[in-house]
C-alpha cells in the first residue's frame, strides 16, 4: 500500500558525481603525495648529479627496493586488518639461510623449487604467527615480537656462526638476483607482480575487502558474520609467505648469508607502509602506497649518498618522513571528516 | 485471529541466558508471525537486547530453542543468523567508517562477476536501487565516516533490506531518527510485512509501537510478562505491566530539611546530546535523574563535572560559576563524580585498595611532594572502615574485590575529599542486593550531613525510594520534575517515554 516516495532523479546526479570525484581525489591524494615527493627527490638529486638517472643507477635503485617492496606488500595485508607482523625480518633471515644451505648441499635443485621451498617455509612461520594471534587473544605486536626472537634464535643455532658464500651456490640461482628482463631487473619484475596480484586480491575479492572491514571496525565485522579469526590468520600466512619469498630473493641477490641477515628490516618495512599511507590502525591504505613508500625510502638512501650528505642523516630523514606522513594522514582525516559532516549527505 | 493458530514464522521457545551469576533472560517464549510487526517492550535491563542478540546469533541461549518454520535452529553465529534470513538493525549502528556506503551494505555479500571478482558496478547500482526504495539520496561511494547517526541508521536499514530478510529485528532503530525518517522506516517495515516477513520492533516510543505493530510482548526483569494483540491494549496497561512490582521498602531515605542551594545548572546545552537543562540541588537533598538509556543523563552529569564540553549554559556551585571543561576546578569547588563505569573510569584496577582510595587526595597526604606510605595507609584504613569495605589486605589489587566493594572504594575516595556536591551515576549497577542497601544507606546519611546528591539511575525503585525530587529526561531534555509525592513508577515511565500524560 505504501510505496516509499522515489527521489527525483535528475538533479542529484551531478552533485553525486562531483562528490564521487572528490572522494576519489581524496583517495588518490595520499598516494599522489608520495609520487610527488619521490619526483622531487629524484629531480633534486639529478640536478646535482645527472648520472643519478642513468639506466644503471635506476636498475640499482629498483634492485635495492625490490625486497623491501615484497615485504611491505605482505606487511600491508596484515596492517590493514589492524594487526602487525614484526617477525618478517627474522623470517627473511631464516629462509635466506635455509635457501643457502639447500643450494650449497644440493646444488642441482632447480631455482623454482628453491623459491617454492622458501615461500613454504615463510608460510609455516606465518601459520605459527596466525595461530598464536588467533588463539592467545594477545595483540599481534607482542606475539610477533616474540616470534621475531624465536625465529632469529633458530636461525642462529642452525648457522652456528657459519657464513654461506656466493661461491657455494649455483650460478643459475644467483642469476635470479642479477638477471634482467628487457633491461629491468628480475627482482623488480617479481616485486611488481607480487604487488599487482595482492593489490588485485585486496581490491576485488570478498575476503580481501573483509580484511579492510576487520581493520576498520572489528566489532562490526563480527556482527556482519565475517569469519574474523580465519581472515586474520590468512593475512599472517600471506605475510609470512611473502617474507619467505623475500628471503629467497635476498639469498639470490647478495649470495653472502649468515644468521644476522635482515636484522632490523621489519621496522623499515613498517615505515614503508606507513609512509605509503597504510593506516597503522587498519582499515585503509593500499599495497600500491606501501610500494611507493618502499621505493621512496630506498631512493632517499641512494640520493643522500649522491648528494654527499652524511649518511648518518638518513635515519633522521626517514624518521621525519614518517612523522610527516602521519601528520598528513591526520590532517586529511580531520579535513575529510569536517567536509563530510558539513554537507548534508542526502537531498533536502 | 486465525493467525494465532497458524505456525509462526519464528518462535522463541523457553530461552534463558545467564552472564556469570546474572540471569539476563529466563524462560522467555513468544511467536513471530509472518506478515506481522511484533513489539517487544520493557524497562532498561528487562532483557530485550539479550533476546535480540540471540536472534542475531551473537549469543546462544543456555536453554530453550529458536524455532524457524517449525524446525529448531541453532544460530551459531551472525553468519548463520543471516543465512537463516534474520536481519538485525542494532541500536548502535555497526558500520565500517573507512569503507564506502555501498561496501558497508554488501560486506561479505558483494555481487560477484567473473572469476569471483566483486562487481562494483552492480554493487553500486544495487545500493542506488535500495536507497531509491527507501526514498533517500545517499551517495553510495562516500565513506561511512562522518555520516550522521540517522544516515548511518539508513545504511543499516538498506543492509537489512538487501538481505531479503524474512525476519527483521529492529532494536530501537528510531532513537536517532526524525519524524520523516521514522515514517520512511515504517513504510519499509510495512512493505516487508506485506511480502510475508515478520518484524520484531523494540522501542520505548509507544506511539510508534501502537501505529506499527499488531502484537506486543512485555518483558520485565528478564522474564516474559504477556503477549497480546495491540488492539486489545492501552498505553496505560502496557506501562503498568512493564513496571509492575512493588517499590521495596529497602530504601532508608532519611527526611532532611533541605538547606541552601548548592548546585545550580542553567540552560545547559550541547548540540545533539542535550538541550536547555536547568535544575538546582539543595544541601541535604537527593535529586534523581531518571530516564531511559540514551536519554542523555550521563552526558549531562559529565558536562556538569567538566569532563565533556557544553555549548551553552552555566554551572554554579554555591553561587560561584564553574569554568567549563575543567574537572579539577570542579573538584576544587567541592564536586565529586562517581562514574557509571567504575572499572574503566572509577578505579585503577591493577592498583591496591589503599592507592585507589587515596588517589583524589594525593596532595594533602603528601609532605614535601612525597607520599608518605603511612599517611596513605591510615587514611585508606579509616575510610574503608567507615564504608565497611570487605577486603583481604589493603595492599590487594582493587580488581580482586566484588563489584559492590569496588563501588564502596570509589565512594570512599570521593567522600574523603569532603564534597559539597556528590554526583553518582548508576551507583548500584551490577551490585548484589545487600551491598546495594548499604550504598543507599550511605547516600542517605551523606544527604543528612548536608551533601547535595545528584543520582543518575535507571532503576525505578531506587529512584523512587531515594530521591527527594525526580527529574525525568527524554531525548536530551528534562520532560518532568516530580516531587517525592508525585513520583510513581507510572508517572516517571510516562515522562521517560515522552508521553504527554506526564505533564499533568
Amino acid at each position: 500500500m505504501s510505496t516509499p516516495p522515489t527521489a527525483p532523479a535528475a538533479p542529484p546526479a551531478k552533485a553525486d558525481e562531483s562528490r564521487t570525484r572528490f572522494v576519489h581525489k581524496l583517495w588518490l591524494a595520499r598516494e599522489f603525495g608520495i609520487v610527488v615527493a619521490l619526483g622531487l627527490l629524484v629531480l633534486v638529486t639529478t640536478l646535482d648529479n645527472p648520472a643519478f638517472l642513468s639506466p644503471q643507477s635506476l636498475r640499482d635503485l629498483l634492485l635495492g627496493a625490490a625486497i623491501l617492496v615484497v615485504l611491505a606488500v605482505g606487511q600491508t595485508v596484515v596492517i590493514i586488518s589492524r594487526n602487525i607482523d614484526l617477525s618478517v625480518g627474522a623470517v627473511l633471515g631464516l629462509v635466506a639461510f635455509a635457501t643457502g644451505e639447500l643450494l650449497s648441499t644440493a646444488p642441482d635443485t632447480p631455482t623454482a623449487v628453491a623459491v617454492l621451498v622458501g615461500i613454504g617455509m615463510g608460510a609455516v612461520c606465518g601459520v605459527i604467527n596466525g595461530v598464536l594471534v588467533a588463539a592467545a587473544r594477545v595483540p599481534a605486536l607482542v606475539i610477533t615480537l616474540g616470534t621475531l626472537y624465536a625465529f632469529r634464535g633458530i636461525d642462529h643455532s642452525w648457522a652456528q656462526g657459519r657464513q654461506i658464500n656466493a661461491s657455494d651456490m649455483p650460478r643459475s640461482f644467483l642469476g635470479l638476483g642479477t638477471g634482467t628482463v628487457l633491461g629491468i631487473p628480475v627482482l623488480a619484475v617479481i616485486a611488481v607482480v607480487v604487488m599487482t596480484v595482492v593489490g588485485f586480491y585486496l581490491r576485488s575479492y570478498r575476503s580481501g575487502r573483509e580484511l579492510y572491514a576487520i581493520g576498520s571496525e572489528p566489532a562490526a565485522a563480527r556482527l556482519s558474520g565475517i569469519p574474523v579469526g580465519r581472515r586474520v590468520f590468512t593475512s599472517f600466512v600471506i605475510c609470512g609467505a611473502l617474507a619467505g619469498l623475500a628471503g629467497v630473493l635476498y639469498a639470490a641477490r647478495f649470495g653472502t648469508i649468515d644468521a644476522t641477515v635482515g636484522t632490523g628490516i621489519e621496522l623499515q618495512v613498517v615505515a614503508a607502509a606507513v609512509v605509503g599511507g597504510v593506516a597503522i590502525f587498519g582499515g585503509s591504505g593500499s599495497v600500491y602506497g606501501a610500494t611507493l613508500g618502499a621505493l621512496l625510502l630506498t631512493t632517499i638512501g641512494s640520493s643522500l649518498a649522491v648528494l654527499r650528505i652524511n649518511p648518518f642523516w638518513q635515519q633522521a630523514v626517514v624518521g621525519g618522513l614518517i612523522l610527516a606522513a602521519i601528520g598528513l594522514d591526520r590532517l586529511l582525516a580531520v579535513r575529510a571528516a569536517n567536509r563530510l559532516r558539513g554537507r548534508s549527505s542526502h537531498g533536502t | 485471529m486465525d493467525r494465532d493458530h497458524a505456525t509462526p514464522l519464528l518462535e522463541v521457545r523457553g530461552v534463558s541466558k545467564s552472564f556469570g551469576a546474572v540471569a539476563a533472560v529466563r524462560d522467555v517464549s513468544f511467536p513471530l508471525h509472518g506478515g506481522e510487526a511484533h513489539a517487544l517492550v520493557g524497562e532498561n535491563g528487562a532483557g530485550k537486547s539479550t533476546i535480540v542478540k540471540m536472534l542475531a546469533g551473537v549469543h546462544e541461549p543456555d536453554t530453550g530453542v529458536i524455532v524457524l518454520d517449525g524446525q529448531e535452529r541453532r544460530l551459531a553465529g551472525p553468519a548463520a543468523a543471516q543465512a537463516a534470513g534474520i536481519a538485525v538493525i542494532y541500536q548502535e549502528p555497526t558500520l565500517f567508517p573507512d569503507l564506502s556506503v555501498a561496501e558497508n551494505i554488501f560486506m561479505g555479500r558483494q555481487p560477484l562477476g567473473r572469476f569471483g571478482r566483486i562487481d562494483r558496478t552492480a554493487m553500486r547500482a544495487e545500493a542506488v536501487r535500495l536507497f531509491d526504495r527507501l526514498g533517500v539520496r545517499l551517495d553510495p561511494d562516500r565513506p561511512a565516516r562522518g555520516l550522521s547517526i540517522a544516515d548511518q541508521q539508513l545504511v543499516e536499514i538498506a543492509k537489512a533490506l538487501s538481505l531479503k530478510a524474512r525476519v527483521l529485528v529492529m532494536d530501537e532503530p528510531t532513537a536517532a531518527l526524525s519524524g520523516v525518517e521514522v515514517e520512511r522506516l515504517f513504510a519499509v517495515a510495512r512493505a516487508l510485512c506485506e511480502e510475508g516477513a515478520a518484524v520484531l520492533f523494540i522501542s520505548h516510543r509507544f506511539d510508534e509501537v501502537f501505529s506499527l505493530c499488531q502484537r506486543l510482548t512485555v518483558m520485565r526483569d528478564g522474564t516474559w510478562v504477556s503477549t497480546d494483540p495491540v488492539a486489545d491494549l492501552t498505553v496505560d496497561q502496557v506501562v503498568r505491566r512493564m513496571v509492575g512490582r512493588d517499590v521495596s521498602t529497602l530504601f532508608p531515605k532519611e527526611d532532611v530539611e533541605p538547606g541552601e542551594v548548592v548546585l545550580e545548572v542553567g540552560g545547559l546545552s550541547r548540540q545533539g546530546v542535550f538541550s536547555d537543562i536547568a535544575f538546582s540541588v539543595r544541601a541535604g537533598e537527593i535529586v534523581a535523574l531518571a530516564g531511559l538509556v540514551g536519554a542523555g543523563r550521563s552526558e549531562v552529569v559529565r558536562a556538569v563535572f567538566g569532563i565533556d564540553r557544553y555549548d551553552a549554559g552555566e554551572v554554579r556551585v554555591a553561587g560561584r560559576r564553574l569554568p567549563a571543561g575543567s574537572p579539577s576546578a570542579a573538584v576544587a569547588a567541592g564536586v565529586a563524580l562517581v562514574p557509571e563505569d567504575r572499572r574503566q573510569q572509577g578505579l585503577v584496577m591493577e592498583l591496591s585498595i589503599e592507592r585507589n582510595a587515596t588517589l583524589t587526595r594525593l596532595k594533602p597526604l603528601s609532605r614535601l611532594g612525597l607520599l608518605g606510605g603511612r599517611a596513605e595507609r591510615r587514611s585508606a584504613h579509616e575510610w574503608t572502615k567507615r564504608l565497611q569495605v570487605r577486603y583481604g589486605r589493603l595492599a590487594d589489587a582493587v580488581g580482586t574485590l566484588s563489584g559492590g566493594n569496588q563501588q564502596k572504594v570509589v565512594l570512599a575516595k570521593w567522600l574523603a575529599t569532603g564534597p559539597r556536591v556528590l554526583i553518582v551515576d548508576e551507583p548500584t549497577r551490577g551490585i548484589d542486593i545487600g551491598t546495594k542497601a548499604e550504598v543507599h544507606r550511605l547516600l542517605s546519611r551523606l544527604a543528612a550531613d548536608g551533601v547535595a546528591v545528584v543520582m543518575v539511575s535507571s532503576e525505578l525503585p531506587e529512584v523512587l525510594g531515594m530521591a527527594d525530587r525526580v527529574l525525568v529526561m527524554h531525548e536530551g531534555r528534562i520532560t518532568a520534575e516530580l516531587s517525592r509525592a508525585e513520583a510513581t513508577e507510572e508517572s516517571v515511565m510516562f515522562a521517560a517515554t515522552g508521553q504527554k500524560e506526564a505533564a499533568a
